[in-house]
């Protein structure tokens, strides 16, 4: 397995000074802490952190769902927190791939209509067959989400998120709702497609276990990064242990 | 098919329940306007072709007799455009098969068909034939009522002499589309017909060659009605004019007239209403579903989906069941205003009842559905493309419940915890309970309001036939009898009380206003006809001075102790200033009352009787009927019995389908808005109460929380619809009162029965519905799911 610390390139995404902070009632909860930081192409980055380390809203900022209360976000030199609200949503649209703990499928749509549901809009998606092929999973096209386990219905929101060729890959505890052996396929999954398509891939988790299979590991702790570590090898999901 | 518009036709389906009920309002809504509109439409389109085809006259005037070369003179009179002249006569029939006598209204048309005024339409058979002066084309109605034909014969008593009539044809006149007997107001087409026959052989039978007793004429474009019919009043004032009128007193005219005005009404009202429901029901539905589906809206914004996409994609849930609405509500609205039309047709004798579907009707009503559509769902959406996706992302935050007003200490204790956890409901969002509470008593209130016509009739007909009138046969005379008819009438066999009344026209005027009116004379008012109001409080007659129905004295602007001016139009022809001693509220069109020996002295002569009220031996009726069949003199016989029977007839033909249809929609509505009511409040409680099941609740008492809601919601409702109901009738009352009758404000206990119990039962129906869902929820299943 290549080795892609030494070769950093551009970075497709740069963090710069970021703060976010919610006001309930009197008191001022900062979630994130002027933080800075950068990702390149081809990366597999790991973001640890307990749950309230800040890890949900920085890949809610980073993927144009919520906007930081100071501080730049860059995607490849554009300011993406001076963005419009369309310019966001096209940003979303061309860019972003977004897989959620709890899939979030539209229970009224089977997998492949799941994956259509943005091959439709995606100026140059891959067919949402292949799509689900690279997950796995061309013999349960038209199964509704009911009708799927969670394992599965991870992957289906994989293929959704992959299939319009996505360069930054955004997955939020992506095992989160899974068994170990379930999880592990999943993280399978996410790997492959990182490295056979070569997008950037954000996943963050609460599990440290998962961090091996990372070309580099963020640890964030109340808003602030605690750990930024690259692994010298990435280890296949399936040799990881929790 | 786009994932998303699958998405859409899938969750529709889905929610197939809550969606056609909202689908249901809209075409009821739409349904009434465009049935309605398209019966204003066709009644105003039939009415315009029926009168310009056969040429129906501007202005009329009957009088006693004046000489043909006043035709002439009347056609130079200047905004005059043509004029006819004719002979008529209200004569006593013998009709095969029927016991009593009939009344016949004979009019003259000329021996040679040429086109004149108020022209016959031949519906069936032919013209007469000159030189046979026993042919009459009789009218459709009164032919058909009485199973009569061309090539069948009535006997008729003209002048005193009984002649056979032979019926050639079959005819209609734009004068007769409401048929009635002069002095009656409802139509029976079996004692009253039109019998159009030779101006020459009613000429030889009346005594009136050279002369005629009707005149009437068009208007120039432009003319001005009142000149013409000021010169008319001078010209005929010595031939006995009763005074020149125009369409709006034409009787027939005006029954149509205000027919159109009272389904314009309709239009306006109803769709309003259901329109405003279906505003408030896409509402509460979107808002749900928009509650449920926020991490949907989140994942389709993080997918890509712009705030438009999401927007019109849950616009589409209040679309799609309008839309389907419209098409089934435009459906029904033609079928119905098909039916609707063949009713009116029954009642009104159109030459060809044209039946209209507008499109611009259909177009304004879908237009204005749609609109109620984009209102209802406009929170929702909003909301929707408001909501921020990382938001999203998250759970609802809780509901903030606050201790309310039954969260004092002594009365904690007392309360079980499922009654307060319906009450802290309500009181949380007391806006949406107070507009449930109010979309409900809507239901409720068109339910009063659609059956509180039905009272208002009931009222109306005893009045009208219990109360005010209390004879049996009214025989009216066809000239002013001296008061000794009396001896005779007393003489006959089988009556056993009579009393008389003097029907006398005048025109009536204070200050500028004035009316053609006639006074009835009677006796007192405690005999067989009294003095009755639409509260059916009874009245007692001055010995001076006239008493006014209430419209009438409203017309000339008078009040009790104002002093009226008095033109008598016939006798001596009299001008007198008379005291109005009071108003009477009466139900049916304008009166005017006053002491017989009073107007008999106003009028400065002995004394004259018009008509005769008869109390008759019913064991003798045959006898008598056959003396009637054969008196000379008589141009009228009405019967209270048979008027009432034609009455509940047309009553029982066009009210019923009305009051029927609108029942139906009001139990539409009723469902629509319980049903919705329980299946929202049961998505929105569906963890709560799993919850509580699975702390040990049972299904009842799980049930009673979520039902014992609806179920207070419902019960609030009734109260407060019957009080809109009441309001809405009022209104409804007010709307549809003209000057041919009132609606009475009455209201059976049966009406508030009858929508109490429709509304629980739909209560009852759709709670049953939504227990089936509720005892059907997996536990396990509704506690995994993240709300």
């Amino acid at each position: 397995m290549p080795d892609k610390s030494l070769e950093r390139g551009e970075a497709v995404l740069r963090i710069s000074d970021l703060s976010k902070f919610y006001i309930m009632g009197e008191v001022q909860v900062d979630a994130l802490k002027h933080l800075s930081l950068d990702f390149y192409a081809g990366e597999l980055a790991v973001l640890l952190g307990a749950s309230g380390s800040g890890k949900s809203t920085l890949l809610n900022i980073i993927g144009g769902l919520d906007v930081p209360s100071e501080g730049k976000l860059f995607f490849h030199g554009r300011e993406i927190t001076a963005a419009t609200e369309a310019e966001l949503t096209a940003y979303r649209r061309r860019s972003i791939g977004f897989v959620f703990q709890f899939y979030n499928l539209i229970s009224s749509l089977s997998a492949l209509e799941n994956v259509q549901l943005v091959t439709e809009i995606a100026p140059n998606p891959m067919p949402a067959e292949e799509a689900l092929r690279l997950v796995g999973l061309a013999h349960r096209l038209n199964h509704f989400p009911a009708q799927l386990s969670g394992g599965e219905q991870q992957r289906v929101a994989i293929a959704r998120a992959v299939a319009k060729r996505p360069e930054l890959l955004l997955c939020d505890e992506p095992t989160g709702a899974l068994d170990f052996q379930t999880g592990k396929l999943v993280l399978d999954v996410i790997e492959k497609v990182n490295r056979e398509l070569g997008t950037t891939t954000l996943v963050i988790t609460h599990n440290a276990s998962i961090a091996g299979m990372a070309d580099r590991v963020v640890r964030l702790r109340s808003g602030e990064i605690a750990e930024d570590r690259r692994n010298l090898t990435r280890m296949s999901p399936s040799e990881l242990v929790w | 098919m786009k994932p998303l518009q699958r998405k859409l036709w899938r969750e529709l389906l889905r929610l197939k329940g809550q969606m056609l009920a909202v689908a249901a309002v809209v075409a009821c809504g739409i349904s009434v306007f465009v049935s309605m509109s398209s019966v204003k439409y066709s009644l105003e389109a039939s009415r315009e072709r029926y009168y310009s085809r056969f040429r129906f006259a501007d202005v009329f005037v009957q009088l006693k007799r004046a000489p043909e070369f006043y035709r002439e003179t009347v056609s130079r009179i200047p905004g005059v455009a043509s004029v006819s002249t004719r002979i008529y006569a209200d004569v006593t029939l013998d009709v095969p098969g029927l016991d009593e006598p009939a009344t016949g209204r004979l009019v003259s048309i000329p021996e040679y068909r040429t086109p004149v005024l108020n022209d016959l339409f031949l519906k069936k058979g032919r013209y007469i034939e000159p030189g046979k002066p026993e042919e009459v084309i009789a009218s459709k109605p009164f032919l058909e009522a009485n199973h009569l034909a061309p090539g069948d014969r009535v006997a008729a008593v003209i002048n005193g002499r009984k002649k056979e009539l032979l019926i050639v044809g079959m005819g209609l006149s734009p004068e007769y589309i409401y048929e009635v007997q002069p002095g009656s107001f409802f139509p029976d087409k079996r004692r009253f017909g039109v019998f159009w026959m030779s101006r020459r052989a009613l000429e030889s039978a009346l005594n009136m060659s050279g002369a005629f007793n009707d005149l009437s004429l068009t208007l120039a474009h432009g003319a001005s009605e009142k000149d013409v019919i000021m010169q008319l009043d001078h010209l005929f004032r010595r031939y006995g004019s009763l005074g020149a009128y125009g369409r709006s007193e034409q009787l027939s005219d005006r029954f149509i007239v205000d027919e159109i005005k009272q389904v314009g009404i309709q239009i306006t009202f109803l769709p309003l209403v259901f329109l405003a429901v279906a505003v408030f029901l896409l509402n509460i539905v979107l808002r749900r579903i928009v509650a449920t589906q926020r991490d949907q809206i989140a994942v389709l914004k993080a997918l890509g989906y712009s705030n438009e996409d999401v927007g019109l994609h849950y616009l589409g849930f209040a679309m799609i069941p309008t839309a389907v609405g419209a098409v089934v509500g435009t459906l029904l609205g033609a079928w119905l205003g098909r039916g609707l039309m063949n009713i009116y047709g029954d009642v009104y004798n159109f030459a060809e009842l044209v039946y209209y579907f507008r499109f611009e009707d259909v177009a304004l009503s879908v237009l204005l559905s749609f609109a109620a559509a984009v209102v209802g769902a406009l929170g929702a959406v909003r909301s929707a493309v408001q909501l921020p996706p990382a938001e999203a992302m998250r759970p609802d935050s809780p509901v903030i419940y606050k201790p309310g007003i039954f969260d004092g200490e002594a009365l904690r204790k007392k309360i079980p915890v499922p009654v307060r956890i319906i009450v802290r409901n309500l009181e949380r969002r007391p806006w949406k309970a107070a507009l449930s509470v109010l979309m409900i008593s809507l239901a409720v209130a068109i339910l009063i309001a659609g059956r509180y016509t039905y009272d208002s009739v009931d009222r109306m007909v005893l009045v009208e036939f219990n109360e005010k009138h209390r004879e049996d046969v009214t025989v009216i005379f066809n000239n002013p009898m001296p008061p000794s008819v009396a001896y005779t009438i007393a003489s006959l066999d089988g009556v056993q009380e009579h009393e008389y009344y003097r029907e006398e026209p005048v025109r009536m005027s204070f200050g500028h206003r004035r009316r053609r009116q006639s006074i009835k004379g009677i006796r007192s008012a405690e005999g067989l006809q009294r003095l009755v109001d639409k509260s059916n409080r009874r009245f007692s007659l001055p010995t001076d001075g006239i008493v006014l129905t209430s419209t009438l004295a409203d017309i000339l602007g008078v009040r009790a102790g104002d002093r009226l001016q008095i033109d008598f139009l016939q006798g001596k022809q009299l001008h007198r200033e008379l005291l109005v001693s009071g108003t009477i509220d009466e139900i049916l069109g304008l009166s005017a009352y006053m002491n017989l020996d009073a107007l008999n002295r106003l009028a400065g002569d002995g004394g004259a009787l018009n008509a005769a009220y008869l109390r008759i031996d019913q064991s003798k009726s045959g006898k008598l009927y056959a003396a009637f069949k054969k008196m000379p003199g008589v141009s009228g016989i009405m019967m209270l019995k048979a008027m009432k029977e034609s009455f509940d007839e047309l009553i029982a033909q066009s009210m019923t389908t009305s009051t029927l249809i609108l029942t139906s929609f009001a139990c539409v509505l009723a469902f629509a808005v319980v049903y919705n009511g329980a299946r929202i409040s049961l998505s929105e409680r569906a963890r709560e109460l799993t919850s509580l099941r699975v702390l040990g609740m049972t299904r009842g008492e799980v049930s009673f929380i979520l039902l014992g809601e609806q179920a207070l919601l419902t019960l609030l409702a009734i109260p407060v619809g019957f009080l809109i109901g009441i309001g809405l009738s009022a209104l409804l009352a007010r709307a549809l009162s003209s000057e041919l009758y009132r609606l009475p404000l009455v209201f059976s206990a049966y009406n508030f029965l009858f929508a109490f119990m429709v509304i629980i039962l739909v209560s009852v129906v759709s709670a049953l519905l939504v227990k089936k869902r509720l005892t059907g929820l997996d536990l396990v299943e509704v506690l995994k799911t993240r709300e």
